[in-house]
């Protein structure tokens, strides 16, 4: 099929002024890719190592703790607040797939409450994990 | 085919009369990855330790395996839907279509690896 070389395309990211609305639009992107590869492609290590036996799962247990495990500490983290923000705007989409929350207003504070969701939830896991369980 | 514009053809065409499935799909494991990766996050950080035994016994339970079994497949299938809009979205020439067959690959495969180390474990049951 022959196509016209130069299409028009849709304003990219340096094209909007950054707000809430459009913070949050990207960052649903960025933390979905980042869980579909690294998130899972930890599951099914974690799986595959457990499955394994002892060997291979505690050569997946010193990435979180042995020497390395700021490694371990910084990707967790990093999943933590990636599915806590991909939660909080995939909810949040729920309402505008049925039509609500168009508003500007309620649109750019439910935008702000995803962000504070994700901080507080990823926050309040590592303190129970690292604090709380011990 | 090959004669007229491309607008003629589409006109001509009319609408496939399919794809809503995806959009569709996408939020009905939405609502599954909620639930289930809720348990998940609930059940690891609520387990005593994290050596061999303990999150070895876990997943051979009843439990702990079939609701993995449901968040592997929920998961994967909507991750690999996410990943074709975004390839959908930057891959405008051939390389899309190869992308594409990778990502059904790979994304095939990595479910069934994870389905399987579940299942051996399950029916392995607790080590001695």
């Amino acid at each position: 099929m022959v196509r016209p070389k130069a299409r028009p395309t849709s304003p990219h990211l340096q094209i909007w002024r950054w707000g809430p609305n459009m913070l949050v639009s990207i960052l649903h992107r960025a933390t979905g890719v980042a869980m579909g590869t690294v998130g899972l492609a930890l599951f099914v290590w974690w799986l595959a190592a457990l499955a394994g036996g002892e060997d291979s799962y505690a050569r997946f247990l010193s990435w979180f703790t042995g020497p390395y495990f700021i490694v371990g500490y910084v990707v967790g983290i990093g999943l933590s607040f990636a599915l806590f923000q991909h939660i909080g705007n995939g909810v949040r989409h729920f309402f505008m797939d049925i039509g609500a929350n168009f508003e500007l207003n309620g649109n750019r504070k439910s935008a702000v409450a995803t962000i504070v969701f994700a901080v507080c939830a990823t926050a309040a896991l590592w303190a129970w994990l690292l604090v709380g369980k011990q | 085919m090959g004669n007229g514009t491309s607008i003629g053809r589409v006109r001509g065409l009319g609408s496939a009369k399919a794809g809503a499935h995806h959009f569709w799909h996408q939020r009905l494991t939405a609502i599954s990855n909620l639930v289930l990766m809720l348990w998940l996050v609930l059940s690891l950080a609520l387990l005593p330790s994290y050596d061999y035994d303990t999150v070895y016994g876990w997943v051979s339970s009843a439990w702990g395996a079939v609701p993995l079994l449901l968040l592997a497949t929920s998961v994967f299938y909507h991750a690999k839907m996410g990943l074709q809009t975004v390839i959908e979205d930057y891959q405008h020439d051939e390389t899309r279509v190869v992308a594409l067959v990778v990502l059904n690959l790979v994304y095939g495969a990595g479910w069934l690896l994870a389905a399987f180390s579940i299942l051996r474990i399950a029916f392995t049951g607790t080590p001695e």
